[in-house]
């Protein structure tokens, strides 16, 4: 019926701590196209990271569905999982998780590792990975000799080493200075705008605005704001 | 490639779980082998006697209790149909005077030279029929000093009779304290002061393609005052006695089994540890699509890698450890099949170690990923 890469209907998630109940979602829906590079936006404990842990299949929702390119997610079983998140979903992290055993190229090599390709396969498909990143010099360094900036785009190449539809990141450029920000950025807005990725990012640093085509605020678990960013179509209508 | 890498990268803990599993792993090789070796010792007077069927006095626990009995039962054995050779044999203490005058407690063993049941074995000097000599004894190797008797032709005292050394055995330990003194069975009877007219054991051969356990029936339908039976039943009885109804076995065996659950909680701890330390990294393999299974393999992987190399150093050290008892007087014994069932026994405890941990990496919590 649409084309949306991801489809949100009516989530919500309810965390049991202790006797209290935390409602960190109550109600989302939300629509992600391909091509489109969206920001989500909203304080700390606004149920960010959980939406996009939902989004992603490593948590489901207590109420609700998610689909992933059409397909119905939310009741696959844990088996399934895995599959889903390996073929369709790249994850960028703000604190990177790379391995800090392993060089760039084996980082992202292990990506193809997971997908069953051989090893020597793997390795150079990865060394072309972080050329597209721009790292083809860094192939042989290990996490902790890289720069933030640098790590981010290991990372990058990593999450899309399965040539996903979907890369969600949480926080991508915290830890990162503005100049390697700024790349992080351009290199994501380029697999939205290029090569028609859907593209999730999870922030609250207003720098990253300028690249956004779309801006969802999320407040006490509710979307409160859903506009095109500037020069875009303005608001668009707001489920609450 | 992760397993290896995640292994390395941590040296000490990697040191810690070798070190566990080369501690199990001699401790069980030396302690199974001690108890291989016990075993082996307590019975290997029947087992290398060359017979088939071991005719005692009712009830004899182990081959050392025996009590005499008539040997006009021998003409009764001999007339049963089946059997091919039948010949006296006798295992008794006697007293021992060393050349220096000093004394010591010895069991004689006092075999039949015609049939040749229950003869010494391993020999490396002297031949066994230099024992027709009236007062011809062979001792083994490892007793020479203790028995005060280096050479071949030296002279001694058995129970206030003169013995002289015609050879030596290699290997033949007692399980006692008394070593064995090999000699025929009439020699014997005079050093044990056993009666002219009596024997301890009656030791049948049966003739080929007859059924053992068959001439065992018939053996003791004719003889119903005395026990006939098979060398691997009365083998097993003598091994059973010294190895658990006096407890000697149960501690070393204990000791195999302690050593198997220090090995497994050592390397549980530590694999355990290592999982925990690396627990952001699983969930980001998890979060990034491997499923359980890769996970799985992850850390069994680096169990098994673990074992292999704490397996071959604790192979070597057990070998050093038995090599240097060897000098001391300990038989450690370490049968090819050991080697190979430890390498599996070390495989087991790793891997089962390592199924503690992969609880835990079963389930993914989305805040272990995405925390800053
Ligand atoms: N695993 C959890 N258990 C209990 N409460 C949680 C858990 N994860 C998140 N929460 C709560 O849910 C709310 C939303 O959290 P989160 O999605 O992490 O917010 P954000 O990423 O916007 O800061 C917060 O109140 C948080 O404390
Ligand atoms: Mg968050």
């Amino acid at each position: 019926m649409s084309d949306s890469a991801i489809r949100v209907r009516d989530v919500s998630k309810t965390f049991a701590q202790g006797a209290a109940a935390v409602r960190a979602l109550a109600g989302v829906d939300l629509d992600i196209d391909c091509g489109e590079l969206m920001l989500l936006m909203g304080p700390s404990g606004s149920g960010k990271t959980t939406l996009l842990s939902i989004m992603g299949c490593m948590l489901r929702p207590c109420r609700g569905s998610v689909s992933i390119l059409g397909e119905e997610v939310t009741g696959l079983s844990e088996r399934d999982l895995p599959r889903v998140r390996r073929d369709w979903i790249g994850f960028v992290f703000q604190g990177f998780n790379l391995f800090p055993t392993l060089t760039a190229v084996d980082n992202v090599g292990l990506a193809f590792d997971l997908r069953g390709l051989p090893r020597r396969q793997a390795s150079r498909r990865a060394t072309e990975l972080l050329e597209q990143v721009d790292l083809g010099d860094k192939r042989d360094a290990f996490p902790a000799d890289l720069s933030g900036g640098q790590k981010q785009r290991v990372a990058i190449a990593r999450a899309i080493a399965g040539d996903p539809w979907v890369v969600l990141a949480d926080e991508p450029t915290a830890s990162l200075d503005t100049r390697s920000g700024r790349v992080v950025m351009k290199l994501l807005r380029g697999l939205a705008h290029d090569r028609g990725r859907a593209i999730v990012i999870v922030t609250h640093d207003n720098r990253l605005l300028e690249y956004a085509d779309r801006i969802v605020q999320i407040e006490d678990g509710s979307i409160v704001s859903d506009s095109a960013s500037a020069g875009g179509a303005g608001e668009r209508s707001v489920h609450s | 490639m992760l397993a290896w890498r995640n292994l390395v990268h941590d040296k000490i803990r990697l040191a810690v779980t070798v070190t566990g599993i080369v501690f199990a792993v001699v401790l069980i090789v030396v302690e199974l082998g001690l108890f291989i070796g016990f075993t082996t010792t307590t019975s290997s007077l029947i087992d290398q006697s060359g017979a088939d069927l071991w005719i005692s006095a009712r009830n004899v626990p182990f081959i050392e209790q025996g009590t005499p009995f008539s040997e006009r039962k021998l003409s009764t054995v001999m007339a049963t149909p089946g059997v091919a050779a039948a010949s006296k044999y006798v295992l008794r203490f006697a007293e021992w005077k060393r050349p220096d005058g000093g004394q010591d407690s010895v069991l004689v063993v006092g075999f039949d030279l015609q049939t040749r049941l229950g003869a010494p074995w391993n020999i490396i000097a002297g031949q066994v029929d230099d024992l027709r000599q009236p007062d011809a004894v062979f001792i083994d190797d490892i007793y020479r000093e203790r028995l005060g008797a280096a050479r071949v032709g030296q002279v001694v005292e058995v129970q206030g009779r003169r013995a002289r050394i015609a050879g030596f055995t290699q290997g033949i330990r007692a399980f006692t304290t008394s070593p064995y003194v090999f000699t025929r069975f009439k020699a014997a009877q005079n050093y044990t002061v056993l009666r002219e007219d009596e024997t301890v054991y009656l030791l049948v051969k049966a003739k080929p393609n007859v059924d053992v356990e068959g001439l065992r029936r018939r053996l003791a339908a004719r003889l119903p005052s005395i026990d006939v039976m098979t060398t691997a039943e009365f083998s097993r009885r003598t091994r059973l006695f010294w190895m658990f109804t006096t407890g000697a076995g149960l501690a070393v065996l204990l000791a195999a089994v302690l050593g198997l659950v220090v090995g497994i909680v050592i390397v549980a701890q530590t694999i355990y540890a290592t999982t925990v330390d690396h627990i952001r990294e699983y969930a980001t393999l998890k979060a990034i699509g491997a499923s359980n299974w890769y996970l799985y393999k992850v850390i069994v992987l680096q169990a098994v890698i673990s074992a292999l190399i704490g397996y071959a150093l604790g192979i070597v050290i057990a070998v050093l450890v038995i090599r240097g008892s060897k000098e001391s007087g300990a038989a450690i014994l370490l049968p090819p099949g050991m080697v190979a069932g430890m390498l599996v026994l070390t495989l087991v405890m790793c891997v089962s170690a390592a199924i503690f941990s992969i609880r835990k990496v079963t389930r993914l919590d989305p805040a272990l990923v995405f925390k800053g």
